[in-house]
Protein backbone atom coordinates (compact mmCIF):
# COMPACT_ATOMS: atom_id res chain seq x y z
CA UNK A 1 0.00 0.00 0.00
CA UNK A 2 2.53 2.23 1.14
CA UNK A 3 4.35 3.57 -2.12
CA UNK A 4 5.45 7.13 -0.73
CA UNK A 5 8.17 7.65 1.67
CA UNK A 6 6.81 9.94 4.68
CA UNK A 7 9.25 12.36 6.00
CA UNK A 8 10.93 11.47 9.62
CA UNK A 9 9.21 14.87 10.49
CA UNK A 10 5.88 13.35 9.68
CA UNK A 11 6.76 10.17 11.67
CA UNK A 12 7.23 11.44 14.71
CA UNK A 13 4.32 13.67 14.73
CA UNK A 14 2.15 10.30 14.01
CA UNK A 15 3.97 8.56 16.86
CA UNK A 16 3.44 11.61 19.62
CA UNK A 17 -0.29 12.04 18.71
CA UNK A 18 -0.87 8.02 19.20
CA UNK A 19 1.39 7.64 21.78
CA UNK A 20 -1.11 10.81 23.44
CA UNK A 21 -4.05 9.01 22.16
CA UNK A 22 -3.00 6.00 23.87
CA UNK A 23 -2.25 7.23 27.32
CA UNK A 24 -5.15 9.05 27.54
CA UNK A 25 -7.38 6.15 26.85
CA UNK A 26 -5.47 4.51 29.15
CA UNK A 27 -5.62 6.90 32.21
CA UNK A 28 -9.67 6.68 32.01
CA UNK A 29 -9.49 2.64 31.90
CA UNK A 30 -7.24 2.44 34.70
CA UNK A 31 -9.43 5.42 37.05
CA UNK A 32 -12.82 3.15 36.06
CA UNK A 33 -10.92 -0.09 37.07
CA UNK A 34 -9.52 1.36 40.27
CA UNK A 35 -12.80 2.96 41.15
CA UNK A 36 -14.85 -0.38 40.31
CA UNK A 37 -11.77 -2.42 42.40
CA UNK A 38 -11.66 -0.23 45.60
CA UNK A 39 -15.38 0.24 46.28
CA UNK A 40 -16.19 -2.77 46.22
CA UNK A 41 -12.66 -3.94 48.21
CA UNK A 42 -13.79 -1.27 51.01
CA UNK A 43 -17.40 -1.86 50.90
CA UNK A 44 -18.62 -5.26 49.91
CA UNK A 45 -17.21 -6.37 53.51
CA UNK A 46 -18.89 -4.59 55.19
CA UNK A 47 -22.29 -4.86 53.98
CA UNK A 48 -24.08 -7.18 56.35
CA UNK A 49 -27.90 -8.61 56.61
CA UNK A 50 -28.11 -6.05 59.75
CA UNK A 51 -26.91 -2.99 58.59
CA UNK A 52 -29.76 -3.96 55.26
CA UNK A 53 -32.70 -4.46 57.53
CA UNK A 54 -32.58 -2.66 60.13
CA UNK A 55 -32.62 1.33 61.53
CA UNK A 56 -29.70 3.35 63.12
CA UNK A 57 -29.90 2.44 66.90
CA UNK A 58 -28.12 4.77 69.48
CA UNK A 59 -28.77 2.76 72.10
CA UNK A 60 -27.34 -0.06 70.63
CA UNK A 61 -24.82 1.62 68.57
CA UNK A 62 -25.51 0.19 65.34
CA UNK A 63 -26.11 1.52 62.24
CA UNK A 64 -28.87 -0.08 59.49
CA UNK A 65 -29.55 1.55 56.27
CA UNK A 66 -33.26 0.19 55.60
CA UNK A 67 -34.71 3.42 56.49
CA UNK A 68 -32.84 4.96 53.73
CA UNK A 69 -33.07 2.35 51.59
CA UNK A 70 -37.02 2.69 51.91
CA UNK A 71 -36.63 6.48 51.97
CA UNK A 72 -34.79 6.33 48.49
CA UNK A 73 -37.37 3.99 46.67
CA UNK A 74 -40.12 6.31 47.61
CA UNK A 75 -38.37 9.42 46.23
CA UNK A 76 -37.42 7.65 43.29
CA UNK A 77 -41.69 6.46 42.83
CA UNK A 78 -43.19 9.36 43.09
CA UNK A 79 -40.83 11.87 41.34
CA UNK A 80 -41.41 9.35 38.30
CA UNK A 81 -45.19 9.45 38.78
CA UNK A 82 -45.03 13.04 39.01
CA UNK A 83 -42.83 14.17 36.23
CA UNK A 84 -43.58 11.49 33.52
CA UNK A 85 -46.63 12.44 33.11
CA UNK A 86 -45.52 16.27 32.60
CA UNK A 87 -42.36 15.44 30.41
CA UNK A 88 -44.16 13.06 28.15
CA UNK A 89 -46.49 15.99 27.71
CA UNK A 90 -44.74 17.98 27.13
CA UNK A 91 -42.54 16.07 24.52
CA UNK A 92 -46.24 14.96 22.58
CA UNK A 93 -46.72 18.91 22.68
CA UNK A 94 -43.37 19.94 21.44
CA UNK A 95 -43.56 17.25 18.66
CA UNK A 96 -47.17 16.78 17.85
CA UNK A 97 -49.26 19.75 18.43
CA UNK A 98 -46.45 23.04 18.75
CA UNK A 99 -46.79 24.93 15.34
CA UNK A 100 -45.43 28.21 16.69
CA UNK A 101 -41.71 27.89 15.79
CA UNK A 102 -40.67 30.63 18.01
CA UNK A 103 -42.40 28.98 21.47
CA UNK A 104 -41.25 25.59 20.51
CA UNK A 105 -37.60 27.31 20.72
CA UNK A 106 -38.27 29.40 23.86
CA UNK A 107 -40.19 25.82 25.77
CA UNK A 108 -36.56 23.59 24.08
CA UNK A 109 -34.16 26.44 25.46
CA UNK A 110 -35.53 26.63 28.69
CA UNK A 111 -35.15 23.13 29.35
CA UNK A 112 -31.76 22.98 28.37
CA UNK A 113 -31.32 25.55 30.55
CA UNK A 114 -32.88 24.04 33.44
CA UNK A 115 -30.38 20.30 32.60
CA UNK A 116 -27.45 22.82 32.92
CA UNK A 117 -29.22 24.65 36.84
CA UNK A 118 -26.23 23.19 39.27
CA UNK A 119 -28.30 20.77 41.61
CA UNK A 120 -27.47 23.35 45.02
CA UNK A 121 -29.54 26.07 43.08
CA UNK A 122 -32.54 23.48 43.08
CA UNK A 123 -32.07 22.52 46.58
CA UNK A 124 -32.16 26.02 47.66
CA UNK A 125 -34.93 27.23 45.51
CA UNK A 126 -36.77 23.94 46.35
CA UNK A 127 -36.67 25.26 50.10
CA UNK A 128 -37.78 28.37 50.18
CA UNK A 129 -40.12 27.90 47.23
CA UNK A 130 -41.93 24.05 48.45
CA UNK A 131 -40.82 23.73 51.81
CA UNK A 132 -41.49 27.48 53.23
CA UNK A 133 -44.00 29.13 50.45
CA UNK A 134 -46.28 25.31 50.21
CA UNK A 135 -45.30 24.74 54.06
CA UNK A 136 -44.04 20.64 52.95
CA UNK A 137 -41.50 21.56 55.35
CA UNK A 138 -38.33 19.53 55.17
CA UNK A 139 -40.32 16.07 54.08
CA UNK A 140 -39.76 13.62 51.07
CA UNK A 141 -42.66 15.27 49.16
CA UNK A 142 -40.74 18.53 49.04
CA UNK A 143 -37.37 16.98 48.15
CA UNK A 144 -39.13 14.70 45.22
CA UNK A 145 -40.91 18.17 44.29
CA UNK A 146 -37.44 19.03 43.44
CA UNK A 147 -36.54 16.62 41.62
CA UNK A 148 -39.33 16.27 39.33
CA UNK A 149 -37.90 19.86 38.10
CA UNK A 150 -34.41 18.72 37.61
CA UNK A 151 -35.61 15.84 35.79
CA UNK A 152 -38.05 17.05 33.67
CA UNK A 153 -35.72 17.98 31.21
CA UNK A 154 -34.07 14.05 30.56
CA UNK A 155 -38.03 12.84 29.99
CA UNK A 156 -38.55 15.73 27.64
CA UNK A 157 -35.40 15.12 26.15
CA UNK A 158 -36.04 11.14 25.32
CA UNK A 159 -39.44 11.30 24.53
CA UNK A 160 -38.55 13.30 22.30
CA UNK A 161 -36.22 11.83 20.47
CA UNK A 162 -38.21 8.65 20.41
CA UNK A 163 -41.37 10.68 18.48
CA UNK A 164 -39.10 12.00 15.91
CA UNK A 165 -38.44 8.37 15.17
CA UNK A 166 -42.39 7.47 14.74
CA UNK A 167 -42.74 7.25 10.78
CA UNK A 168 -44.74 10.45 9.96
CA UNK A 169 -46.49 7.98 7.79
CA UNK A 170 -48.17 6.05 10.47
CA UNK A 171 -49.53 9.41 11.71
CA UNK A 172 -51.13 10.16 7.92
CA UNK A 173 -52.58 6.71 7.80
CA UNK A 174 -54.64 7.34 11.14
CA UNK A 175 -55.61 10.59 10.42
CA UNK A 176 -56.92 9.44 6.38
CA UNK A 177 -58.75 6.63 8.48
CA UNK A 178 -60.53 9.40 10.62
CA UNK A 179 -58.97 9.54 13.75
CA UNK A 180 -58.92 12.34 15.28
CA UNK A 181 -55.78 13.81 16.83
CA UNK A 182 -56.01 12.24 20.18
CA UNK A 183 -56.74 9.24 19.19
CA UNK A 184 -53.57 9.26 17.00
CA UNK A 185 -51.60 10.40 19.55
CA UNK A 186 -53.17 7.21 22.18
CA UNK A 187 -53.12 4.41 19.60
CA UNK A 188 -50.19 5.57 17.62
CA UNK A 189 -47.76 7.79 19.06
CA UNK A 190 -47.50 7.43 22.37
CA UNK A 191 -47.24 3.22 22.18
CA UNK A 192 -44.41 4.16 19.04
CA UNK A 193 -42.05 6.12 21.13
CA UNK A 194 -42.25 3.26 24.65
CA UNK A 195 -38.61 3.08 24.35
CA UNK A 196 -37.71 6.70 25.06
CA UNK A 197 -39.89 6.93 28.01
CA UNK A 198 -38.40 3.75 29.52
CA UNK A 199 -34.63 5.09 28.63
CA UNK A 200 -35.84 8.69 30.33
CA UNK A 201 -37.14 6.42 33.43
CA UNK A 202 -34.28 4.54 33.82
CA UNK A 203 -32.12 7.81 33.30
CA UNK A 204 -34.10 9.69 35.87
CA UNK A 205 -33.72 6.76 38.21
CA UNK A 206 -29.71 7.31 38.22
CA UNK A 207 -30.15 10.87 38.56
CA UNK A 208 -32.79 10.87 41.47
CA UNK A 209 -30.64 8.20 43.49
CA UNK A 210 -27.43 9.70 42.39
CA UNK A 211 -28.56 13.26 43.92
CA UNK A 212 -27.26 14.91 47.45
CA UNK A 213 -27.33 18.80 47.05
CA UNK A 214 -30.42 19.21 45.93
CA UNK A 215 -32.00 17.53 49.21
CA UNK A 216 -30.09 18.31 51.92
CA UNK A 217 -32.09 21.31 53.00
CA UNK A 218 -35.74 20.01 50.89
CA UNK A 219 -35.64 15.61 51.89
CA UNK A 220 -33.42 16.31 54.86
CA UNK A 221 -31.26 14.21 57.37
CA UNK A 222 -33.60 11.63 59.41
CA UNK A 223 -33.54 7.85 59.48
CA UNK A 224 -36.73 7.23 60.75
CA UNK A 225 -38.16 3.70 59.34
CA UNK A 226 -42.16 4.59 57.93
CA UNK A 227 -44.27 3.56 55.19
CA UNK A 228 -44.93 5.37 51.78
CA UNK A 229 -47.59 7.84 52.82
CA UNK A 230 -46.02 8.66 55.91
CA UNK A 231 -42.52 8.90 54.60
CA UNK A 232 -43.32 11.47 52.05
CA UNK A 233 -44.62 13.56 54.71
CA UNK A 234 -41.84 13.61 57.11
CA UNK A 235 -38.10 14.51 56.69
CA UNK A 236 -35.76 11.23 55.30
CA UNK A 237 -32.33 10.54 54.09
CA UNK A 238 -31.86 8.52 51.26
CA UNK A 239 -28.79 6.58 50.53
CA UNK A 240 -26.59 9.41 49.06
CA UNK A 241 -27.62 11.85 51.65
CA UNK A 242 -26.58 9.37 54.52
CA UNK A 243 -23.29 8.14 52.92
CA UNK A 244 -22.34 11.96 52.96
CA UNK A 245 -23.77 12.37 56.89
CA UNK A 246 -21.72 9.51 57.75
CA UNK A 247 -18.35 9.58 55.89
CA UNK A 248 -18.31 13.83 56.44
CA UNK A 249 -19.65 14.37 59.21
CA UNK A 250 -19.75 10.95 61.40
CA UNK A 251 -16.53 9.70 60.24
CA UNK A 252 -17.94 5.76 59.55
CA UNK A 253 -16.47 4.86 56.56
CA UNK A 254 -17.19 1.66 56.36
CA UNK A 255 -20.95 2.39 56.55
CA UNK A 256 -20.13 5.30 53.73
CA UNK A 257 -18.35 2.54 51.74
CA UNK A 258 -20.54 0.08 52.19
CA UNK A 259 -23.67 2.45 50.82
CA UNK A 260 -21.23 3.69 48.13
CA UNK A 261 -20.43 -0.30 47.12
CA UNK A 262 -24.13 -0.57 46.31
CA UNK A 263 -24.24 2.94 44.76
CA UNK A 264 -21.70 1.15 42.51
CA UNK A 265 -23.64 -1.86 42.35
CA UNK A 266 -26.89 0.36 41.53
CA UNK A 267 -24.95 2.57 38.89
CA UNK A 268 -23.93 -0.38 37.15
CA UNK A 269 -27.66 -1.91 36.94
CA UNK A 270 -28.51 0.70 35.58
CA UNK A 271 -26.20 1.54 32.62
CA UNK A 272 -27.00 -2.22 31.68
CA UNK A 273 -30.61 -1.76 31.29
CA UNK A 274 -30.68 1.44 29.67
CA UNK A 275 -28.42 -0.11 26.70
CA UNK A 276 -30.60 -3.22 26.66
CA UNK A 277 -33.62 -1.60 26.12
CA UNK A 278 -32.24 0.52 23.59
CA UNK A 279 -30.73 -2.41 21.81
CA UNK A 280 -33.77 -4.34 21.85
CA UNK A 281 -36.24 -1.31 20.94
CA UNK A 282 -33.03 -1.31 18.00
CA UNK A 283 -33.72 -4.34 16.63
CA UNK A 284 -37.33 -4.34 16.96
CA UNK A 285 -37.12 -1.41 14.77
CA UNK A 286 -35.15 -2.68 12.24
CA UNK A 287 -37.23 -6.03 11.70
CA UNK B 1 -71.59 15.16 17.99
CA UNK B 2 -69.11 16.99 16.26
CA UNK B 3 -68.79 20.20 18.72
CA UNK B 4 -68.26 17.37 21.98
CA UNK B 5 -65.58 16.31 19.60
CA UNK B 6 -63.60 19.29 18.68
CA UNK B 7 -64.26 20.29 22.68
CA UNK B 8 -62.33 17.19 23.60
CA UNK B 9 -59.84 17.99 20.90
CA UNK B 10 -58.78 21.06 22.49
CA UNK B 11 -59.33 20.46 25.78
CA UNK B 12 -56.45 17.91 25.23
CA UNK B 13 -54.54 20.33 23.12
CA UNK B 14 -55.02 22.85 26.19
CA UNK B 15 -53.73 20.09 28.38
CA UNK B 16 -50.22 19.57 26.02
CA UNK B 17 -49.98 22.57 26.17
CA UNK B 18 -49.79 23.54 29.54
CA UNK B 19 -47.70 20.69 30.20
CA UNK B 20 -45.07 22.39 27.68
CA UNK B 21 -44.92 25.71 29.32
CA UNK B 22 -44.67 24.09 32.54
CA UNK B 23 -40.37 24.36 31.75
CA UNK B 24 -40.69 28.06 31.06
CA UNK B 25 -42.69 28.14 34.29
CA UNK B 26 -40.33 26.79 36.37
CA UNK B 27 -37.42 28.80 34.65
CA UNK B 28 -39.16 31.95 35.14
CA UNK B 29 -39.75 30.58 39.32
CA UNK B 30 -36.12 29.91 39.70
CA UNK B 31 -35.11 33.39 37.89
CA UNK B 32 -37.70 35.28 40.02
CA UNK B 33 -37.31 33.71 43.50
CA UNK B 34 -33.20 34.03 42.84
CA UNK B 35 -33.59 37.35 42.25
CA UNK B 36 -35.71 38.63 44.72
CA UNK B 37 -34.03 36.72 47.47
CA UNK B 38 -30.52 37.54 46.52
CA UNK B 39 -30.44 41.62 45.78
CA UNK B 40 -31.58 42.63 49.43
CA UNK B 41 -28.45 41.58 50.96
CA UNK B 42 -26.55 42.76 48.02
CA UNK B 43 -28.17 46.13 48.21
CA UNK B 44 -27.54 46.21 52.03
CA UNK B 45 -23.78 44.94 51.67
CA UNK B 46 -22.69 47.27 48.74
CA UNK B 47 -22.40 45.48 45.36
CA UNK B 48 -18.35 46.24 45.36
CA UNK B 49 -18.22 45.51 48.71
CA UNK B 50 -19.47 41.52 48.21
CA UNK B 51 -18.85 40.97 44.94
CA UNK B 52 -15.18 42.29 45.55
CA UNK B 53 -14.35 41.73 49.24
CA UNK B 54 -12.01 39.18 50.04
CA UNK B 55 -12.86 38.00 53.55
CA UNK B 56 -16.19 36.43 54.14
CA UNK B 57 -16.61 36.30 58.07
CA UNK B 58 -20.51 35.78 58.14
CA UNK B 59 -20.94 34.50 62.12
CA UNK B 60 -18.62 37.10 63.26
CA UNK B 61 -20.10 38.53 66.14
CA UNK B 62 -19.29 42.55 66.08
CA UNK B 63 -18.22 43.41 62.72
CA UNK B 64 -19.43 40.22 60.29
CA UNK B 65 -17.99 40.83 56.74
CA UNK B 66 -19.37 39.19 53.30
CA UNK B 67 -16.62 39.86 50.57
CA UNK B 68 -17.57 36.55 48.26
CA UNK B 69 -14.65 37.13 45.96
CA UNK B 70 -12.53 33.85 47.87
CA UNK B 71 -15.14 32.02 46.69
CA UNK B 72 -15.51 33.22 42.66
CA UNK B 73 -12.00 32.99 42.46
CA UNK B 74 -11.89 29.25 43.95
CA UNK B 75 -14.80 28.31 41.63
CA UNK B 76 -13.31 30.05 38.77
CA UNK B 77 -9.56 28.12 39.52
CA UNK B 78 -10.73 25.27 40.64
CA UNK B 79 -13.01 24.60 36.91
CA UNK B 80 -9.87 26.39 35.08
CA UNK B 81 -7.73 23.30 36.77
CA UNK B 82 -10.19 20.63 35.67
CA UNK B 83 -10.60 22.29 32.19
CA UNK B 84 -6.83 22.35 31.73
CA UNK B 85 -6.15 18.76 33.13
CA UNK B 86 -9.31 17.00 31.68
CA UNK B 87 -9.92 18.20 28.38
CA UNK B 88 -6.53 16.86 26.68
CA UNK B 89 -7.52 13.81 28.44
CA UNK B 90 -11.37 13.91 27.00
CA UNK B 91 -10.00 15.20 23.37
CA UNK B 92 -7.34 12.39 22.60
CA UNK B 93 -9.46 9.86 24.22
CA UNK B 94 -12.29 10.94 22.04
CA UNK B 95 -10.46 11.06 19.10
CA UNK B 96 -9.52 7.56 19.64
CA UNK B 97 -12.50 6.12 20.19
CA UNK B 98 -14.42 7.85 17.36
CA UNK B 99 -12.16 7.31 14.69
CA UNK B 100 -9.34 4.43 15.60
CA UNK B 101 -10.25 2.15 18.06
CA UNK B 102 -11.99 -1.13 17.03
CA UNK B 103 -15.73 -1.52 17.18
CA UNK B 104 -15.71 -3.88 20.15
CA UNK B 105 -12.94 -1.71 22.17
CA UNK B 106 -14.82 1.56 21.50
CA UNK B 107 -18.46 -0.12 22.67
CA UNK B 108 -16.50 -0.96 26.08
CA UNK B 109 -14.95 1.62 26.76
CA UNK B 110 -17.71 3.98 26.09
CA UNK B 111 -20.10 2.04 28.57
CA UNK B 112 -17.11 3.02 31.07
CA UNK B 113 -17.39 6.47 30.58
CA UNK B 114 -20.97 6.19 31.15
CA UNK B 115 -20.30 4.36 34.14
CA UNK B 116 -17.87 7.26 35.19
CA UNK B 117 -20.74 9.65 34.33
CA UNK B 118 -23.77 7.50 36.23
CA UNK B 119 -21.62 7.37 39.75
CA UNK B 120 -22.80 9.68 42.24
CA UNK B 121 -20.64 12.47 43.12
CA UNK B 122 -21.06 11.54 46.84
CA UNK B 123 -19.23 8.77 46.20
CA UNK B 124 -16.54 10.79 44.03
CA UNK B 125 -16.57 13.12 47.33
CA UNK B 126 -15.90 9.81 49.68
CA UNK B 127 -12.79 8.30 47.64
CA UNK B 128 -11.76 11.90 47.44
CA UNK B 129 -11.71 12.25 50.88
CA UNK B 130 -9.72 8.68 51.58
CA UNK B 131 -7.67 8.39 48.64
CA UNK B 132 -6.64 11.76 47.30
CA UNK B 133 -6.61 13.67 50.21
CA UNK B 134 -4.43 11.65 51.98
CA UNK B 135 -2.32 11.33 48.85
CA UNK B 136 -1.46 14.89 48.57
CA UNK B 137 -0.58 15.44 52.33
CA UNK B 138 1.72 12.58 52.57
CA UNK B 139 3.50 13.18 48.94
CA UNK B 140 3.88 16.74 49.30
CA UNK B 141 4.56 16.72 52.94
CA UNK B 142 1.77 19.44 53.85
CA UNK B 143 -0.55 19.49 57.09
CA UNK B 144 -3.56 18.80 54.96
CA UNK B 145 -4.63 17.65 51.76
CA UNK B 146 -8.35 19.04 51.65
CA UNK B 147 -7.35 21.95 48.83
CA UNK B 148 -7.71 23.28 45.70
CA UNK B 149 -5.99 20.59 44.07
CA UNK B 150 -7.90 17.88 45.71
CA UNK B 151 -11.64 19.64 44.20
CA UNK B 152 -9.25 20.31 40.46
CA UNK B 153 -8.63 16.43 40.97
CA UNK B 154 -11.88 15.22 41.22
CA UNK B 155 -12.98 17.86 39.25
CA UNK B 156 -11.59 16.70 36.33
CA UNK B 157 -12.61 12.95 37.17
CA UNK B 158 -16.07 14.12 37.16
CA UNK B 159 -16.15 15.90 33.81
CA UNK B 160 -14.54 13.55 31.19
CA UNK B 161 -17.60 11.83 31.07
CA UNK B 162 -19.58 14.92 29.39
CA UNK B 163 -16.61 16.11 27.42
CA UNK B 164 -16.24 12.63 25.87
CA UNK B 165 -19.37 11.80 25.26
CA UNK B 166 -20.31 15.04 23.33
CA UNK B 167 -17.21 15.23 21.51
CA UNK B 168 -17.32 11.44 20.31
CA UNK B 169 -21.38 12.96 18.92
CA UNK B 170 -19.73 15.73 17.23
CA UNK B 171 -16.59 13.47 15.60
CA UNK B 172 -18.72 10.65 14.70
CA UNK B 173 -20.76 12.85 12.25
CA UNK B 174 -18.12 14.69 10.35
CA UNK B 175 -18.85 13.33 6.68
CA UNK B 176 -16.77 10.01 5.84
CA UNK B 177 -15.90 11.99 2.61
CA UNK B 178 -13.83 14.57 4.36
CA UNK B 179 -11.40 12.11 5.35
CA UNK B 180 -11.96 9.69 2.39
CA UNK B 181 -10.18 12.87 0.41
CA UNK B 182 -7.54 14.11 2.99
CA UNK B 183 -6.31 10.26 2.75
CA UNK B 184 -6.23 9.97 -0.45
CA UNK B 185 -4.33 13.11 -0.73
CA UNK B 186 -1.64 11.48 0.81
CA UNK B 187 -2.07 12.14 4.34
CA UNK B 188 -1.65 9.58 7.30
CA UNK B 189 -4.94 8.53 9.12
CA UNK B 190 -3.77 10.33 12.70
CA UNK B 191 -3.08 14.05 10.16
CA UNK B 192 -6.27 13.59 8.67
CA UNK B 193 -8.14 13.08 11.94
CA UNK B 194 -6.42 15.77 13.82
CA UNK B 195 -6.71 18.32 10.54
CA UNK B 196 -9.73 17.67 9.06
CA UNK B 197 -11.96 15.73 11.33
CA UNK B 198 -11.20 17.84 14.57
CA UNK B 199 -11.54 21.23 12.65
CA UNK B 200 -14.73 19.77 10.99
CA UNK B 201 -16.33 19.00 14.66
CA UNK B 202 -14.44 22.05 16.24
CA UNK B 203 -18.19 23.79 17.17
CA UNK B 204 -19.37 20.51 19.08
CA UNK B 205 -16.04 19.79 21.12
CA UNK B 206 -16.37 23.33 21.76
CA UNK B 207 -19.58 22.93 23.21
CA UNK B 208 -17.99 19.27 25.14
CA UNK B 209 -15.46 21.97 27.05
CA UNK B 210 -18.87 24.44 27.51
CA UNK B 211 -20.42 21.52 29.36
CA UNK B 212 -17.81 20.34 31.50
CA UNK B 213 -17.01 24.09 32.57
CA UNK B 214 -21.12 24.22 33.42
CA UNK B 215 -20.25 20.45 35.22
CA UNK B 216 -16.83 22.03 37.30
CA UNK B 217 -18.89 25.35 38.32
CA UNK B 218 -21.93 23.84 39.40
CA UNK B 219 -20.53 20.65 41.49
CA UNK B 220 -20.98 21.04 45.14
CA UNK B 221 -21.28 17.66 47.19
CA UNK B 222 -17.96 16.08 46.11
CA UNK B 223 -16.11 19.65 46.65
CA UNK B 224 -17.52 19.87 50.21
CA UNK B 225 -15.97 16.52 51.17
CA UNK B 226 -12.76 17.29 49.33
CA UNK B 227 -11.77 20.90 49.25
CA UNK B 228 -11.54 21.36 53.19
CA UNK B 229 -14.13 24.57 52.88
CA UNK B 230 -12.44 27.59 54.87
CA UNK B 231 -13.01 30.97 52.72
CA UNK B 232 -9.41 31.39 52.19
CA UNK B 233 -8.49 33.13 48.70
CA UNK B 234 -7.78 30.22 46.88
CA UNK B 235 -3.85 29.03 46.44
CA UNK B 236 -3.29 25.80 44.84
CA UNK B 237 -2.37 23.91 48.91
CA UNK B 238 -4.77 25.54 50.66
CA UNK B 239 -8.57 24.97 51.94
CA UNK B 240 -10.81 26.74 49.86
CA UNK B 241 -14.26 27.42 49.64
CA UNK B 242 -16.87 27.40 46.05
CA UNK B 243 -19.51 29.22 45.37
CA UNK B 244 -21.54 26.27 45.46
CA UNK B 245 -20.05 25.08 48.76
CA UNK B 246 -20.78 28.51 49.97
CA UNK B 247 -24.39 27.79 49.54
CA UNK B 248 -24.54 24.56 50.87
CA UNK B 249 -22.04 24.72 53.87
CA UNK B 250 -24.09 27.78 55.98
CA UNK B 251 -27.48 27.19 54.80
CA UNK B 252 -28.05 24.72 57.58
CA UNK B 253 -27.44 27.19 60.61
CA UNK B 254 -27.91 30.29 58.90
CA UNK B 255 -31.07 31.27 60.99
CA UNK B 256 -32.71 34.48 59.44
CA UNK B 257 -31.40 37.92 58.86
CA UNK B 258 -28.38 39.85 56.49
CA UNK B 259 -26.39 35.65 56.58
CA UNK B 260 -28.90 33.75 55.20
CA UNK B 261 -30.01 36.66 52.61
CA UNK B 262 -26.18 36.77 51.54
CA UNK B 263 -26.12 33.12 50.78
CA UNK B 264 -29.13 33.81 48.51
CA UNK B 265 -27.08 36.43 46.92
CA UNK B 266 -24.43 33.97 46.33
CA UNK B 267 -26.70 31.38 44.63
CA UNK B 268 -27.50 34.05 42.59
CA UNK B 269 -24.25 35.17 41.17
CA UNK B 270 -23.73 31.50 40.87
CA UNK B 271 -27.00 31.48 38.33
CA UNK B 272 -25.20 34.25 37.06
CA UNK B 273 -22.44 32.42 35.89
CA UNK B 274 -24.40 29.31 34.85
CA UNK B 275 -26.79 31.71 32.65
CA UNK B 276 -23.38 33.01 30.95
CA UNK B 277 -22.61 28.93 30.50
CA UNK B 278 -25.80 28.17 29.06
CA UNK B 279 -25.93 30.95 26.73
CA UNK B 280 -22.10 30.48 25.05
CA UNK B 281 -23.00 26.37 24.87
CA UNK B 282 -25.77 27.09 22.88
CA UNK B 283 -24.20 29.12 20.62
CA UNK B 284 -21.51 26.96 20.04
CA UNK B 285 -24.39 23.94 19.64
CA UNK B 286 -26.90 26.13 17.20
CA UNK B 287 -22.91 26.53 15.31
CA UNK B 288 -22.41 22.67 15.18
CA UNK B 289 -25.86 22.29 13.80
CA UNK B 290 -25.40 25.19 11.08
CA UNK B 291 -22.00 23.37 10.12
Amino acid sequence: MKTEKISTKRKIYDRIIKGLMLISVAIISILVVFLIVYIMAKGIPNISWELLTTKPSRLKGTIGILPDILNTVYIVISTLLIVLPIGVGAAIYLTEYATNHRLVSIIEYTSETLSGIPSIIYGLVGMIFFCEFFQLETSLLAGSLTLVIMNLPTIMRTTQESLKTVPQSYREGAFGLGSGKWRVIRTVVLPGCVDGIITGCILSVGRIMGETAALFYTAGFAHTLSGFFEGMVNSGATLTVSLYVYAKESGEFEVAFAIASILMILTVLINLSASLVQSYYQKRRSL
Amino acid sequence: MQRKHNLLENTIHGIFLLMGLVTVGFVLLISIYLIISGIPAIAEIGFFKFMFGKVWASTHSTNPQFGILPFILSSIYGTAGAIVLGVPIGFFASVYLSKMASPKVKSVITSAVSLLAGIPSVVYGLVGMLVLVPGIRNILNIADGASLLAAILVLTVMILPSIIKVSITALDAVPREYEDASLALGATPVETYFRVSVPAAKSGIAAAIVLGVGRAIGEATAVMMVAGNAPNMPSLLQSVRFLTTAVASEMSYAGEGLQRQALFSIALVLFLFIMLINAVLNFFIKKDKEE
